[in-house]
Parts: C-alpha cells; structure tokens; sequence
C-alpha cells in the first residue's frame, strides 16, 4: 500500500486561546489534487501555512513524504524540528500565494532563478534553463526580462507559479491564488493549474473560492468549518449530494454570489 | 578694512590641504557608520535576546552620549586598556561608531517596511537566512532609506570639526593654528565656514542623483 504523501496527524493550532485547528486527521495521497473550501476563519488557510512552516503548530505531527515534518526522530522519540531538518523537508513542498509575493527587484527570470540558484546550487546556466522552460509552459516566454511591476495579476501569478516549480517540490500548495486577480484573469491561471494537473505528477492542496474550478479539477473536496473537517468527498459529493447541514448552507451562499 | 584679502589668499591654500583630512575623515566615517549600522540593525532583530539585548542596549547608550565624549574616550581613556590609536584613527572610529547607531536605526525602519510576504516567499523557496538577506530583504530595504542616510552624510561631515579637539589636522584644527599664530581669526573662520557650505552643498547634489538613480530602478 502506498503511504500518504502529506499526513496530518491530530494537529491543533491555536492563536491565544482562539483554536484556529482542532485535532485536525488529514491524508492526502501522492499525486492527489484536494480542494480546501470553507468560510473565512475556518483554518483552511492556516493548513497550508502549518505545511509550508509558516506556522508553528501547537499539537500534533505532520508528515511528508513518509518522514514527519515538524518534528524528528531522536533516540526513538519525537522531537520538534531543528532549523536543518526544517530546511531539508521544505524543499518536498512549494507555495504559491494570494498576492503572488514576487520578488519586485528582479526580473521574472531571476525570481524563477535565484532560489535554484543559492538554494539547489545549481549553475547559473542550468537554472537559467530551467526557468526559461518552466515559464514558457505557463505561457510567458516572451516576458523573462519583465519586472513584476510591468506584469498584470494574472501573469504574476503565473510567474509565482514557475518560480515554485523552479525548485521541483513533491506537494503543491496554492492559496487562494485567484483571490487577488481581476475576474479576466482568473481563467487564464486556472489553466496553468490545469495544465501542471495534467503533465506534472505533483500532489496539489489548494484553497479556493473557484467552486466551479474545485469540483472540475479535484479529486477530492474538503469542506473546513470551524478547524475542522466538516465534510470531505468526491466533488460530485460534496456539491451534488452534501450531507452537512454547514456544507449546503455555504455552497448555497456560493451560488447566491455569482 | 576688517578683512584681509592678501591674508585670505595666503592662507587658502594651507586650509584646502586641512580640507582633504575633513573629506578623508567623512568618507571613512561614513562607510563605517553605513557598515557598523547594518550590522547593529541585523543583531537587533536576532531572535535570541541574549544578542538583541545588549546590542540595543549599545546602540542606545552610544546614540545618548556625546560625541566629544566619544572621542575623546577612544583617544584618551582607550590607551590604559592598551588600545593605543593615532588621533585619526581614533575620530574616524568614533565617527562611524556613533553615526553608525543612527544609521541602524534607519535601517530599522527600511526593513520594517519589507511586506511579510517577502520573507514567505523566501521561506516557501527554502532560502536560507543569508540569501533571504542579501538577496531578497536588504536590497529592497535600502532604496527608501537612501535619503535619510544621506541626511546622517551631512550632519556627519559637519560634525568632524570635533576632531581638532584630538588635534587632528582637519579644517578646524588648522584653522585654529593659523589663527593663533597671526590673531587673525575672521579670515580662517570664515574660510572654514565657506568651505562646509560648498562640501555641504555637493553632498547634497549627490544625494539627489543617487536617489533619483534608485528611484528609476525602483520605477520599473
């Protein structure tokens, strides 16, 4: 049996005494793309923050890729991560953000190289093949030496993406990615996302508000109410036949806005 | 007549020749000041507060004391610890130790105004702390500030007559001598002044350039 690739295991995140998670068991198989709704303040958020080390957690272990990220093995014992282990986990996981969180001196280009470059080692050459590859598949071959400032939304956003992608991670995690775009430039994200579904083997988690995009392209759909898992399922589940009371209500909300 | 114009001319040779030490010891200063106060900035967001405590205790101490007393600190009291500098080397260290503090605190606030995303995404991209640094926050951190610390520049460069309190030979201290050899103090004095306002009035200019250097890399 195939181990899971991101594992939540009873992890609890509280901001004072405000509980953001609540003992929160989540699996997520590798090649897996899960879809993360709810309303604002659920804690959907907070997961991928949690996996990217964003966040500290206050109870609980998750794992990646078989090995536990916040914590490590220590004379048989778990012990919560040092700074090196830290590192070394992080590069199985890349995030893309809600506002991009491009690197605003640098053209497209060196914001898709930099991190392979100091993080990966690699050559100045290699990692310039590398970008250049990776951002004429989101469709920006011709803007390398752009700045981000000289780019709308939509194309930041690809350019988040590349740059993600740059450093070859196992789990994908996207944030609210379209949130912050101009309803024109929506689709043409998507696409991207669309695409690195179809040609890349990546495990992808994402945060949306695109529920039509979420019941097309997940495999499954988890719907967060109050730091929990309050329903999750096959898209056809979640938006043809919910059982959760909560769950109707929100994607009824949903339906009302558009 | 009050003022001597053969007197003048006669001396203004000697007092340009004070002038390149006043230069010599602005510039040296401030590299170390502009050095020093990254570095205090840096140590005072360390997480650990056995770094960040006493370098802000430091930085505040030196920033509440006077200069002179600085000078002559290092110039005086430093030779019985065993420290001997030559008067030179004594000013350009208290220079930049003390703008050095101010600096930090300009610092401060450019890499307050980083947005947080920036160090997430440097984080997400498993950048190390270094390379978060010197890549990603200081040269977005600096630009901004560039005219603040062309402020300290001046205010610097106008404090370094304290030196001729050490008898450094600067414009000051020259002054000083040529005056009391001739007690003819109204020439030197004013030449001095004329010559702070036209260094004062250059560093001014440049400070412009270099920010509307930046702004234009900043535009795009």
């Amino acid at each position: 049996m195939t181990q899971p690739m991101v594992k939540f295991d009873k992890v609890t995140k509280r901001y004072g005494a405000l509980t953001v998670l609540d003992s929160l068991d989540l699996e997520i198989m590798p090649g897996e793309k899960v879809a993360v709704i709810g309303p604002s303040g659920s804690g959907k958020t907070t997961v991928l923050r949690m996996l990217m080390t964003l966040e500290k957690i206050n109870d609980g272990v998750i794992w990646v890729d078989g090995e536990p990220l916040t914590h490590m093995q220590k004379n048989g014992g778990m012990v919560p991560a040092d700074a090196a282990h830290l590192r070394r986990m992080r590069g199985k996981i890349g995030m893309v953000f809600q506002h991009f969180n491009l690197f605003p001196h640098m053209s497209a280009l060196k914001n898709c190289m930099e991190a392979p470059v100091t993080v990966l080692k690699l050559s100045k050459e290699e990692a310039r093949a590398r970008a250049v590859e990776l951002l004429e598949m989101v469709g920006l071959g011709d803007k390398l030496d752009h700045y981000p400032s000289q780019l709308s939304g939509g194309q930041q956003q690809r350019v988040a993406i590349a740059r993600a992608l740059a450093m070859r991670p196992k789990v994908m995690l996207f944030d609210e990615v379209t949130s912050a775009l101009d309803p024109e430039l929506v689709g043409e994200v998507l696409n991207v996302i669309r695409r690195l579904g179809a040609e890349l083997d990546l495990t992808m988690l994402m945060v949306t508000h695109q529920m039509g995009f979420a019941r097309e392209f997940a495999d499954r759909v988890c719907f967060f109410y109050g730091g929990k898992i309050a329903e999750q399922g096959p898209p056809e589940q979640i938006f043809g036949q919910a059982q959760n009371e909560r769950t109707r209500q929100f994607l009824s909300a949903c339906l009302e806005a558009i | 007549m009050l003022w001597d114009w053969s007197y003048a001319f006669e001396i203004l040779p000697i007092l340009a020749q004070a002038s390149l030490v006043t230069v010599q010891a602005t510039l040296l200063g401030f590299v170390l000041a502009l050095i020093l106060g990254l570095v205090f900035a840096l140590l005072r967001m360390a997480r650990a507060p056995w770094i960040a405590l006493p370098v802000s205790a430091f930085v505040e101490f030196i920033r509440s004391t006077p200069l002179l007393i600085q000078i002559f600190f290092l110039y005086f009291v430093f030779p019985e610890f065993g420290v001997s500098l030559d008067a030179f080397t004594a000013g350009v260290i208290a220079l930049g130790l003390h703008y050095g503090t101010y600096c930090a605190e300009v610092y401060r606030a450019g890499l307050d105004n980083v947005p947080r995303g920036q160090w997430e995404a440097s984080t997400a991209l498993n950048l190390s702390p270094f390379h978060t640094f010197r890549d990603i926050i200081i040269p977005q951190a600096i630009p901004p500030v560039v005219p603040a610390l062309g402020n300290y520049f001046v205010a610097l460069f106008k404090e370094t007559p304290l030196l001729s309190a050490i008898a450094v030979l600067e414009l000051m201290q020259q002054a000083k001598i040529l005056g009391s050899t001739t007690f003819r103090y109204i020439e030197p004095i004013t030449l001095v002044g004329l010559f702070f306002l036209v260094f004062s009035l250059v560093a001014a200019a440049l400070i412009r350039m270099v920010e509307r250097r930046l702004n234009r890399i900043g535009a795009r």
